[in-house]
């Protein structure tokens, strides 16, 4: 079963419908309970709105403690879009705020000639080949919506796209998890990574 | 690179897809979960739904077509007709879709685009703009109420105040080319996407694939929208975006 973390960050029901999809029993947490840990196999930090609430939120509903226990036992942990950048050192939308330190980097507004927000289907470079890439086209089309990045590519960095610079799409560190889009919405791709994903556990 | 879409449009009644040119002579064309899916496999980059018939009745029927689509089918969903209030929003976003489309709306009360886009994010919100050259003068003017009604507010105008408001798309229909199939309007569109700085999606005239490399050619275009060509099975989206690529115009076709 894999736990999906509700901070009032937006619709998790795509991601949760996604999951459920690929075969997956899942389960909406409002609080992080350390006690209930073992229950899940995976966790899921979806979200979408702005860094420095998100991280608040957070804090108020007892999920920095927990995920940082749940990181620990091995287990895989998954963020996606926000829920993918609060994994950081530093968010620096609006305001300077600490993310949770799981993965190196400081996340940034997006410096691009192009739109900003980064609407639509970009195409991933992969950079170092993964498990989680299994039964992908070659350059595989995912669907993003933000307006923020991760600053540099990390030795973490899996995979990126290209938008006036280069984007982090991927970025893996054991079994600390992150995509910069939204696996979700990115049709049979999107299912294909869930569906990998869901191999770890 | 970011691709440029293809959308195609539904537009729905009482909860199923139907088929009509010019909203006359509508004929069932099938269960939206089902057409949803066939678009998804044939390339489709998003999908569009149109409820033609929104009533406050409807509104629940509504929200279980989505909740149905979105369970199957994973590509972004937009979902219009009908909606007033940021209630209206709230009820659709959590039935499942990615994104709510307002027009006459707006146009009556521009507060709730920006009271949607403060709660739910600019990316959920799309300002809908039907408009149609002035008859005397320079430039476009909007219409309300499914093209139906003049508004004497310019179009240009318009679409700077929705960017302003927090839109986070624009969905542009030419009245004047809509239902042609003589082509998208390349003029208004090169206008529109001029004026603002957020996706605009061409919508109304396609009747070709020509139509369909032309206005991202000529135009700033981001995606284009069309309904009947697609049902009816005039033109596949696969061929669309296969002309488009050797036309070197950027599209999402998966290697297989």
């Amino acid at each position: 079963m894999i736990a999906i973390i509700d901070y009032g960050a937006g619709n998790l029901n795509s991601i949760q419908k996604a999951l459920e999809f690929v075969g997956e029993e899942t389960v909406i947490l409002e609080e992080g309970k350390v006690e209930e840990l073992a229950k899940y196999d995976g966790l899921v930090l979806p979200g979408v709105g702005a860094f420095p609430g998100a991280m608040k939120r957070l804090k108020e509903n007892n999920f920095v403690d927990f995920i940082e226990k749940f990181v620990a036992t091995g287990k895989p942990f998954l963020g996606v879009c926000l829920g993918m950048q609060l994994l950081f050192e530093c968010g620096f939308e609006d305001q300077k705020t600490a993310g949770l330190g799981l993965l190196k980097g400081d996340i940034i507004k997006m410096e691009t000639e192009y739109k900003v927000p980064h609407m639509g289907w970009n195409q991933l470079e992969i950079i170092k080949d993964d498990p989680l890439f299994k039964d992908l086209p070659e350059n595989p089309h995912f669907y993003f919506v933000h307006s923020y990045q991760l600053a540099e590519v990390t030795d973490e960095v899996l995979a990126a796209v290209g938008y006036g610079s280069t984007v982090p799409a991927v970025i893996r560190k054991d079994n600390v998890i992150a995509f910069q889009f939204h696996p979700e919405k990115s049709g049979d791709n999107g299912i294909q990574l869930l569906q990998n994903f869901r191999e770890l556990l | 690179m970011l691709k440029k879409r293809i959308i195609p449009c539904l537009d729905i009644k009482d909860g199923r897809v139907v088929k009509g040119v010019n909203f006359v002579e509508l004929r069932d064309a099938g269960d939206p979960v089902e057409s949803a899916k066939e678009y998804n496999d044939l390339g489709a980059d998003e999908l569009v739904f149109l409820d033609i018939t929104a009533t406050k009745e409807k509104r629940k029927t509504l929200a279980e077509l989505v909740e149905k689509v979105a369970a199957q089918v994973f590509i972004p969903l937009t979902v219009g007709g009908g909606i007033r209030t940021v209630e209206d929003m709230q009820f659709i976003l959590r039935a499942g879709a990615d994104k709510v489309s307002v027009n006459s709306a707006a146009v009556k009360n521009p507060e709730l685009v920006r009271e949607g886009a403060l709660k739910f994010g600019s990316q959920c919100i799309v300002g809908a703009v039907d408009a149609a050259k002035r008859e005397n003068a320079d430039g476009w003017e909007i219409f309300i109420h499914g093209g139906s009604k003049e508004t004497g507010i310019d179009l240009i105008e318009w679409v700077k105040e929705l960017e302003s408001l927090g839109a986070g798309e624009i969905l542009l229909t030419s009245i004047n080319a809509d239902g042609t199939k003589e082509g998208f309007d390349l003029e208004m569109l090169q206008a529109v996407t001029e004026a603002v700085n957020i996706p605009v999606i061409a919508s109304g005239g396609a009747g070709s694939i020509q139509h369909f490399i032309d206005v991202f050619k000529k135009t700033g275009a981001d995606a284009a929208l069309a309904a009947s060509i697609f049902h009816f099975g005039e033109i596949a989206i696969k061929d669309v975006k296969a002309e488009l690529e050797k036309a070197e115009v950027p599209v999402r076709i998966e290697e297989k």
